[in-house]
């Protein structure tokens, strides 16, 4: 079929699947992180507002591949000897915390601030302002860009290649290796990611508008 | 634990990281214009061309956005070698490049592009512009002046994502990271300096920008509005 045998495309399924975990590890992993983050960036507290700018910077800053391998062989050196799957996803956790962090730092500070000085008026404390009244509106503003970003963290996924993690890019590679046909290896390897990316990029923009018209 | 931190091999490889800074900065260069160009093509395609144009440049776009630059970057190296059109290094990461900000860019620019309001339109056919002119000399400037903070952060994304060029083997400053950890064993050193190398390359072409964008809008700078 293709070109490719039965099993061969079995085989970039397999890579694709752990494509997959690891999106899935990389947005787990960014929203425990990114929450944090996020509350931070909209802290009234200067210094944890400075702290978090920081971490977002710095990670912005670096190139996720680098990221990576600082996180690779820094496990090594502490005596670590984990799976490339714990070095990428502990990776992608950092990467996509600091993204989330920023975009939901957006949504927090995007409800207009009268409903912060409606609830007070109300009498209601700090926490259950936040918790009741800003946390419901901003996570509705949150999902079209959390979704787009979704996209971002599959497609990124690719880059643990480097520590060879076997990826849906890292099978492709090795099949390309064996088969020499990397028209054919790469065009299936990129309609599976396709697969994986576009509903989901059509699903943001149905949120986005969504939200736009409302 | 106990692990002995050894940056000695800095002295030695200090030429090669250079080499590799280099070699990343005038990638990102060198992308970056001709990314812009088709970018900007693509996106004046999608809203005044004719129906066919329209969704040749909608695919192209969807298609790029949709998959990872290191896919598209071997599809083009490997695949045109087995073509026969050996090309090397540098040139298929700046043509992979390119071809992939050129898909973000047409996103940014399109928003830029529909922000005009519709009176600068029909201002410009009121001065009996051509069409073309009418988009060349009234609606691009504006449109980038309206997105240029857009533009520069995807222009830093796309220099950050050279990094991934030293796999084909591109000797940039990532591949050259590589070869001291290779070298050297001492991988996680190499990477902190990287790291740190990176970092203050993209405030370095943050500010650049920031200096091209005070040139270029001088409508901006005087009203004091931020970039």
């Amino acid at each position: 079929m293709l070109g490719l045998t039965v099993d061969q495309l079995l085989f970039l399924v397999r890579g694709a699947g752990w494509t997959l975990v690891l999106s899935l590890l990389g947005f787990v992993g960014g929203t425990i992180l990114g929450l944090p983050v996020a509350l931070a960036r909209s802290s009234k507290l200067k210094a944890l507002r400075m702290i978090s700018s920081a971490y977002v910077q710095l990670i912005q800053g670096v190139p996720l591949p680098v990221i990576m391998f600082v996180v690779y062989f820094g496990l090594s050196i502490g005596g670590f000897e984990v799976p490339a799957l714990v070095a990428a996803g502990l990776a992608m956790t950092a990467y996509s915390s600091a993204y989330l962090g920023e975009i939901w730092k957006g949504c927090i500070q995007a409800v207009p601030k009268t409903q912060w000085e409606a609830a007070e008026c109300l009498a209601l404390t700090g926490p259950q302002r936040f918790v009741h009244v800003i946390l419901p509106q901003a996570l509705k503003i949150a999902v079209p860009p959390t979704v787009g970003f979704l996209v971002q963290i599959v497609k990124n996924t690719s880059y643990s290649v480097v520590i060879g993690f076997f990826d849906l890019t890292y099978s492709a590679k090795v099949l390309n290796n064996s088969t020499y046909k990397p028209f054919l290896v790469f065009s299936v390897a990129a309609a599976l990611y396709f697969v994986i990316c576009y509903p989901l990029s059509l699903l943001a923009g149905r949120f986005e508008r969504k939200l736009k018209r409302v | 634990m106990g692990y002995e931190f050894d940056f000695s091999f800095l002295s030695e490889y200090a030429p090669d990281l250079w080499r590799g800074v280099w070699l990343t900065l005038w990638m990102t260069v060198v992308s970056i214009v001709p990314g812009f160009v088709l970018g900007t093509l693509c996106a004046i395609g999608r809203i005044y061309g004719s129906p066919p144009v329209r969704r040749v440049a909608t695919i192209y776009v969807e298609a790029i956005r949709n998959t990872p630059l290191v896919i598209q970057v071997f599809w083009l190296f490997f695949g045109l070698a087995v073509l026969g059109a050996r090309l090397d290094a540098f040139t298929a990461a700046v043509i992979a490049l390119s071809i992939n900000v050129g898909a973000y860019t047409a996103e940014i620019m399109r928003a830029g592009f529909e922000s005009i309001p519709r009176g600068q339109r029909e201002a410009a056919s009121c001065l009996a512009l051509s069409g073309p002119q009418r988009v060349l000399y009234v609606e691009l400037p504006q449109a980038v002046e309206r997105v240029y903070p857009a533009l520069v952060s995807q222009f830093i994304l796309m220099m950050l994502a050279t990094s991934i060029m030293s796999q084909i083997s591109a000797e940039e400053l990532t591949g050259v990271a590589y070869q001291i950890q290779s070298f050297t064993f001492r991988g996680f050193e190499a990477y902190l300096v990287t790291a740190g190398i990176y970092l203050v390359l993209v405030t370095m072409l943050r500010l650049t920008l920031h200096g091209v964008a005070l040139a270029a809008f001088p409508r901006r700078r005087r009203l004091g509005t931020p970039l």
